[in-house]
This record gives C-alpha cells, sequence and structure tokens, in this order.
C-alpha cells in the first residue's frame, strides 16, 4: 500500500476489525471442530475446551464410519452439487447471453419470466414436483434431485450474469463475428471468460445451499443408496437421544468438501477481478 | 471498378428510422470518410455495411456481388473497432491469425501475412504479448494489424483513434494515411472529428439525422458547402454565421463567414468588442461580441488584441457564403 496514504494507527484498527470478524465467522466451526475429538461428557462439561489426553477421543468419528454408508452419502452429495452447479452455469449462462446479446419479440417478458423464480421459493412447488418425480420413476435416483436444483438456482444465475453480460464490449463480440467466429465460439471462448467472476459468484451462491439442503434429499431421494450427507447425518439426532458426536464428526467431515470447492471458485474470483482491471 | 455501393439504404429500430434513404458509391482505392455528429447514423451505416445489422430495406454490393445475405465473415471485409477489441486470452500472433485459421488458410500463407503486416506495423517485437500488456497505441496497431492480415476488398474503421491521447492520434492519423497508399486498399473511415475528416479522405460523406448531407472532397465541401449544416461542421474554429440584415437591413439572408477569411480593418462592416484572445503562437483566434452574435476570427501571426477593445473587421464578399432560412446554400 502507498505509505504516505495510511498511517500506523489506520492500519492497526483496520487489521484488528478484520481479524475480529474473522474470529466471530470461524468460531462455530472451531466449536464443531474441537468438539467433535472429545468424549460426550467432556462435550457437555466444557464445550469450549480444547481435546486433551483425557478427553481426546475418535469415538464420533469411528460411529459415523461404523453406522451407514459415509461415503457413499459423501459421494452422493458431491455428485448432486457439481453436476447441478455445471448445470446451473452452463444454462443459465446461456440463457443470459441470449437475453442480452439478441434482440427479439418477448425479450423483456422472457427475463421477467425467469426472473419470476428468484420470488416464489421452489419448495412451494414440492408435492406437485413429487408428483412429477413419481411420474417419470425418477424418484430415488440422484437425477431428481440435480434437476430440482438446478431449476431453483437458474433464476438467479440468469439474473446475475445478463446484468454481466450487458456489460461485455460489443465491439468484441463483433470482431470474433467478422473474423468468422460461430456464436458458440463467441459465447465459450470469448463471453464466458470475461463474465468469469460473476460465474465465481453464482456458483457460491447456490453451492452451500444445495450441499446443506435437508428437505429435498429427505422427499425426493430418501433411499439409503441416494441419501446425502445431511440427510445421512440426520440418523445420528433422534427425538430422544442424539449422538453428538457423531453429529459432530459428520458435520466437520462435511466441511471440508465444500471448502475446497469455495477456494476454487474465489481462487477464479480473484484472477476475474484482476483481469478485468487492466481492461 | 466501385468497391461499394448502396442503394435506398433505409434501417429502423422499432418506430425510430436511422438511416433514411442512404445512396453511395465508394470507388476501389478510395478513402472514404463518413462525417457527422453524435447519433448522426454514421456507425450504424458502417455497421450495416459490415453486415453487423441487417438493413430494413436496400441494396449493399461490395465489389459488385449483392452481400445483403452474406454474414459479416464472408463480405471480404475487415474492421477496426474504436475499443480495440482484442481478444484478451490471445497473444499478439493468435489475435493476428485467428481469423486466417478460421479461413482454414495454408500455415505457410498464415506466417508470411503475419510476417508483413507486424513489418508494416512495427509489432514484430510484441507477437507473444497478451493485449494486457500492451499500450494503447500498441493495441490499436495489433487491431489494425488484424484487419490487413485478412487481405480485405473493404476496411472498415469505426472512430480507431478517439480512445488515443492527442500526440498519438496524430501520429496513428499519419500512419494510417501511409497504410492506404501502401496497400492501395479501399477504406471507410467512420469519425465525429472533422480533423481527422479532412486530413485523411479522398471523399467526404457527411451525415446528418441519418441522411448524407453532402459528398465531395474535403476542398470540395470546404469551399463549396451545400448547406448551413456542412458549412459549420466542417473547419476549424467553425464558421461563423450572422444575419446579413447586421451589414445590409431588410436582408433576409443568413451570411457564413470562415474565421481566417476575417480581416482586421478600421472603418470594417463588422464593430464589436472583444471577449476574449487565444493566442496560440502562430495563430490568434479573437472572440467578439458585435450586437448580437458572437464571432470568431482567426489572425495570422501575433497581434496585440486584449479584451475590452473595440475593433472593426472586414471581409471579402467573394469569400462570404450565404444561406436561406432552410439551411440551403444560396448562390
Amino acid at each position: 500500500m502507498n505509505k504516505a496514504r495510511s498511517n500506523p494507527l489506520n492500519t492497526f484498527a483496520m487489521h484488528g476489525a478484520l481479524i475480529f470478524y474473522t474470529l466471530i465467522a470461524l468460531f462455530p466451526v472451531f466449536v464443531i471442530l474441537i468438539n467433535s475429538f472429545k468424549t460426550r461428557k467432556a462435550i457437555f462439561r466444557e464445550p469450549l475446551a480444547l481435546p486433551d489426553a483425557d478427553s481426546f477421543s475418535m469415538i464420533g468419528y469411528q460411529t459415523v464410519m461404523k453406522q451407514g454408508d459415509f461415503f457413499l452419502y459423501f459421494q452422493n452429495s458431491l455428485i448432486v452439487t457439481v453436476a447441478s452447479l455445471t448445470l446451473i452455469l452452463l444454462f443459465g449462462a446461456m440463457a443470459a447471453y441470449a437475453l442480452s446479446e439478441y434482440r427479439f419479440k418477448g425479450n423483456m417478458l422472457m427475463g421477467l419470466y425467469l426472473a419470476l423464480g428468484i420470488m416464489i421459493p421452489i419448495r412451494i412447488g414440492t408435492v406437485a414436483i413429487l408428483e412429477m418425480m413419481v411420474a417419470t420413476g425418477l424418484v430415488n435416483t440422484l437425477w431428481a434431485l440435480i434437476l430440482v436444483y438446478t431449476a431453483q438456482g437458474l433464476p438467479l444465475a440468469v439474473f446475475i450474469l445478463s446484468e454481466f453480460m450487458k456489460q461485455v464490449s460489443d465491439d468484441l463480440k463483433n470482431a470474433g463475428r467478422i473474423d468468422g467466429l460461430s456464436e458458440y465460439t463467441i459465447f465459450f471462448r470469448l463471453v464466458l471468460p470475461l463474465v468469469r467472476p460473476a460465474m465465481a459468484t453464482v456458483a457460491v451462491f447456490n453451492m452451500i445451499p444445495i450441499w446443506n439442503d435437508l428437505w429435498f434429499p429427505l422427499i425426493l431421494a430418501p433411499a439409503e443408496e441416494t441419501k446425502t450427507l445431511t440427510l445421512g447425518s440426520q440418523v445420528f439426532i433422534g427425538q430422544f437421544v442424539t449422538d453428538w458426536n457423531a453429529v459432530l464428526s459428520a458435520l466437520s467431515m462435511a466441511i471440508l468438501p465444500v471448502l475446497i470447492l469455495y477456494v476454487i471458485f474465489s481462487r477464479q474470483l480473484i484472477r476475474g477481478i484482476t483481469s478485468g482491471a487492466v481492461k | 471498378m466501385t468497391a461499394l455501393s448502396l442503394k435506398n439504404i433505409h434501417k429502423s429500430f422499432g418506430n425510430v428510422e436511422v438511416l433514411k434513404d442512404i445512396n453511395l458509391e465508394v470507388e476501389d482505392g478510395e478513402f472514404v470518410v463518413f462525417v457527422g455528429p453524435s447519433g448522426c447514423g454514421k456507425s450504424t451505416l458502417l455497421r450495416v455495411i459490415a453486415g453487423l445489422e441487417d438493413a430494413t430495406s436496400g441494396e449493399i454490393r461490395i465489389a459488385g456481388e449483392q452481400v445483403n445475405l452474406t454474414p459479416p465473415s464472408k463480405r471480404g471485409i475487415a474492421m477496426v473497432f474504436q475499443s480495440y477489441a482484442l481478444y484478451p486470452h490471445l497473444n499478439v500472433r493468435g489475435n493476428l491469425t485467428l481469423a486466417l485459421k478460421q479461413e482454414r488458410q495454408a500455415k505457410a500463407v498464415i506466417d508470411e501475412r503475419v510476417a508483413e503486416a507486424s513489418r508494416m506495423l512495427g509489432l514484430e517485437p510484441y507477437l507473444d504479448r497478451y493485449p494486457s500488456e500492451l499500450s494503447g497505441g500498441q493495441r490499436q496497431r495489433v487491431a489494425i494489424g488484424r484487419a490487413i492480415v485478412r487481405q480485405p476488398k473493404l476496411f472498415l474503421f469505426d472512430e480507431p483513434l478517439s480512445n488515443l491521447d492527442a500526440a498519438l492520434r496524430m501520429n496513428t492519423r499519419i500512419e494510417i494515411a501511409n497504410l492506404h497508399r501502401q496497400l492501395s486498399a479501399s477504406m471507410i473511415y467512420v469519425t465525429h472529428d472533422q480533423t481527422e475528416a479532412m486530413t485523411l479522405a479522398d471523399k467526404i460523406v457527411v451525415l446528418r439525422d441519418g441522411r448524407v448531407e453532402q459528398v465531395g472532397s474535403p476542398m470540395e465541401l470546404y469551399n463549396n458547402p451545400a448547406n448551413r449544416f456542412v458549412a459549420g461542421f466542417l473547419g476549424s474554429p467553425s464558421m461563423n454565421f450572422l444575419p446579413a440584415d447586421n451589414l445590409t437591413p431588410g436582408d433576409p439572408r443568413e451570411l457564413g463567414l470562415r474565421p481566417e477569411d476575417i480581416r482586421l480593418e478600421s472603418g470594417g462592416p463588422i464593430a464589436g468588442t472583444v471577449s476574449h484572445v487565444e493566442q496560440l503562437g502562430g495563430d490568434t483566434n479573437v472572440i467578439l461580441q458585435t450586437s448580437n452574435v458572437p464571432i470568431t476570427v482567426r489572425l495570422f501571426g501575433q497581434h496585440a488584441i486584449a479584451p475590452g477593445d473595440d475593433v472593426q473587421f472586414g471581409f471579402d464578399p467573394n469569400r462570404a457564403y450565404y444561406f436561406g432560412n432552410d439551411g440551403q446554400r444560396l448562390q
């Protein structure tokens, strides 16, 4: 940073505020992590203490590994999340491009129609969706979840991406047309890389709710072989007894993949911002 | 042969008519400049020629061939954009070769054309750089190079210099003029800057509100404008307009005087108070407040005139232009 514009007090205050915020944000995650390595008694006696020689226990992780097919749940969650995100980004970007680039009758109406989904929660249609899935035989398949999540994510994706696509230089697209590139090449090679920050934003926005969703897995795909991680973890939460060790261990492990995906997307986000800055 | 011919071109966006009955011929090897104020339709006309917009009606022929339904890449044109529009993910060589690769040219042909274009434009040291690593002037040269390698029948320039600073603009202007001489290619150049139009063009097309106001060589248009708009648009500082009534009472016409045709003359017919003086060294621009209109006078050399002075000016009647109420020139 420029020396003339910074003074130690400001820098200190700024970093202090940022560190404070980081601590608040990370605290729940920290509590989950340390407690997942403690015995049940220790969890309740001193929830904030670090595991020591006495209280350390891997019992939670052992329970998780023994009970249910944890890795299958894991895999299901990952497939559903990644596939849904891919479809949301692909179709969302294509729809946004069409809406922002081409003049056609009903363009405006189509845009409004697609954005309507932002205002209407998809869960209102759960019964109809379930009936549809039963009719098409998709119940208890991962496809049921992927399709629903794609539908759920598209409105916001189209809305955000079309705003960004409008900012992509017309000259660049026209240069591509004059050089003989097809509309698909222009879309995939010229436009998409320039809206990468927006794509990353959309991906992050959609990823967490999909990964954490309990509603649709419970209704559309509760079978053992299609259970997602969140649904699979529910076996440890009972009406009368809850196996907290197992719940905390399962949650700790569930954080990891989201964290990795998030890191990938946020790197894209940063790269996108810096490459855009130099014009 | 004609490089381009436009017949009765109309273009509307919804209810708004942007181009109204444009007719134009561009001869082979001619440098034609479309000039006009912003919103006059000059860029739209260029985009219609390029095929980026469809004409609502009318016929476009490039090198004798009707191209109304031909996609831009098959029209034999190349275009240079105001914002350079380089492909950000390709280096300079990639930018230059993309169109040729799309045309499936042989590698030897591609290499030869890239070598020639980069030699002409001095791009050799930058071939492996990315657009983000180039300065504005270098980017514009790459954009021009991208047009040259295609060896088009018609070059289209869309305000290529407006993103450059003044010094670079002049250099690039000369470079484009040299390029035109070397390639002896047909070029169409859109600008709102009358200096660019005057210095580059073989033929200027002045547009206003989607209509062609006048077509001709720069000096033809300067010396013989068809109407008040063309007279006022070309020339810097621009032509002075004053009611002829000021000089001969009862005359309903409007008098047009070029700033350089007015001379200091005590007892001259135009009298007024100096409101501002611009000393440029070589020239002196005097802004004069007469009884009803301000008048700009351009005097050659340096003159000791200060704001507040009362002065008189005269002019050569042969260099005066008269315009009717409808803006048309009266001979």
